[in-house]
């Protein structure tokens, strides 16, 4: 079974629309500095919803939580308990 | 919480709007000309520091006192009011992101000490309107940075002492990776590309200009602008775009008040025809005034919280107040319009409101209230609204 870092690459792979392989991207890059937008964040969420079949708090709901891999891997680490 | 009013801004803006503003207001209009003697007189007062830090110079004030002047002035020339609302926006951002900065707090000193005008410069030719995305991008070499901008909007641009100017944060970021840069007046150079001649707020001389600047490096704001899109920008303009609009609808239905008050005094005993309809207007108006009343409470708790701030639902709360007030004003001065009749719809009698309802046009679409919703709509699709009453 894949860690949960590696299905949030997989998922930022196919839906957050970045400039980058998200397979490249090391825990702490900056998505938004590779083309992260607002719009695609919301479609990111929804995504790892459906992926772990979660639902994310409306307080986790912000830029900060996605910023990059291992903030949104804590995030589900958090929701998923 | 509630807001009350702690300086005398409101009562010099209430004044500036009834001695000067109120006076030049149809020549604004009609030559599409900036209305100088209102900001001299804005500039006089001191109150294009009036959110500025009291120890950078300024007044100190709470954000929702800049409300009550935006208010005020938009009574007399909605343009006046506008104008002073984007300034306030720019403001607020600086105060907001600014205070970590020395460059930034020398230049709130200076704006405070020499009361400098602010304008901005967000949208950009191929874009599409949306200022959360930038084709120019800062070139930085050194300690320096070089910027062009195909800005097809700045509005007062050329009567503005400062821009504020979104861009790409250097020539290999994404459209969406942007930053702020404060830049002043002997700092840049404009050719203008597009001019202003439309049907409201013909003050605003919003035209459009190649924006052509260069400065030190450190005048780029430390964070980027998403941050302060989000922190500051998107609620400092819906709230006081909102305060501006409800200032037009507020003097739309004094005039229609005082045509029906004086209908009734000639023939005591038969309600005028209009009495009912002004007061639908009336209650339409108390909820547009109710919807910015509680955003900018809304805005003020939030402003504790920085999660608060950067959370859907508040950004979801302050579109809504822009898209519900955008949307009411201009009802309601068309209830004004069909109270006064034929008064109302002449120019130059005590009870026209052709020029409010002209000016109130421009709400829906100061971004576009389809563009608003089509983000409220996106983030609706994760974040589930409140259904309590109180907050």
């Amino acid at each position: 079974m894949s860690s949960t870092s590696d299905r949030v690459r997989s998922v930022l792979k196919q839906h957050a629309k970045l400039s980058v392989d998200a397979g490249a991207l090391a825990d702490h890059d900056d998505l938004y500095a590779v083309g992260l937008s607002s719009f695609s964040t919301v479609q990111l969420m929804l995504a790892l919803e459906e992926e772990f079949n979660i639902e994310i708090p409306d307080k986790m709901l912000n830029r900060r939580s996605f910023e990059s891999v291992a903030a949104i891997t804590n995030v589900v680490d958090t929701v998923v308990g | 919480m509630s807001l009350t009013k702690q300086s005398n801004a409101a009562d010099l803006a209430r004044a500036i709007g009834i001695d000067v503003a109120a006076k030049h207001a149809d020549s604004v209009d009609r030559e599409s000309r900036f209305p100088a003697e209102a900001v001299a007189a804005i500039k006089k007062d001191r109150l294009l520091s009036l959110l500025i830090p009291k120890d950078l110079g300024g007044a100190g004030a709470p954000f929702a006192e800049a409300a009550e002047v935006c208010c005020a002035l938009a009574q007399s020339c909605a343009s006046t009011g506008m104008i002073y609302a984007m300034h306030q926006i720019k403001t607020s951002s600086l105060v907001s992101h600014g205070q970590q900065s020395p460059w930034h707090r020398e230049f709130m000193q200076r704006i405070a000490a020499e009361q400098l005008l602010l304008a901005s410069a967000t949208t950009e030719a191929g874009i599409g309107g949306d200022l959360r995305n930038s084709i120019c991008a800062v070139q930085t070499t050194g300690d320096q940075f070089t910027l062009e901008k195909m800005a097809t909007v700045i509005s007062y641009g050329k009567y503005a002492d400062a821009i504020l100017v979104t861009a790409r944060k250097n020539a290999d970021a994404p459209h969406s990776d942007q930053v702020m840069v404060a830049v002043t007046k002997d700092q840049y150079k404009l050719e203008q590309i597009g001019d202003w001649d439309t049907l409201g707020m013909r003050g605003t001389c919003s035209e459009g200009f190649k924006l052509i600047c260069a400065g030190p490096a450190e005048q780029i704001f430390p964070k980027p602008f998403a941050e302060i899109a989000a922190q500051s920008m998107l609620a400092s303009s819906h709230l006081l775009w909102t305060s501006v609009w409800y200032g037009i609808a507020a003097d739309a239905i004094s005039r229609a008040q005082a045509f029906v008050r004086a209908e009734a005094r000639k023939r005591p005993g038969s309600p005028p025809p209009g009495a009912l309809r002004l007061a639908e207007a009336i209650s339409l108006l108390q909820a547009v005034r109710s919807n910015v009343i509680a955003g900018l409470e809304h805005f003020a708790l939030a402003q504790q919280s920085e999660d608060e701030l950067m959370s859907m639902g508040f950004a979801v709360a302050m579109n809504n107040v822009k898209v519900n007030v955008s949307q009411a004003v201009v009802q309601i001065i068309n209830h004004a319009l069909l109270i006064c009749g034929i008064h109302g719809y002449k120019n130059n009698t005590p009870f026209s409101v052709g020029r409010h309802l002209r000016d109130a046009h421009s709400a829906a679409l100061m971004i576009s209230n389809d563009r608003i919703l089509g983000n409220s709509s996106n983030l609706l699709l994760i974040h589930k609204h409140d259904i309590s009453l109180l907050r």
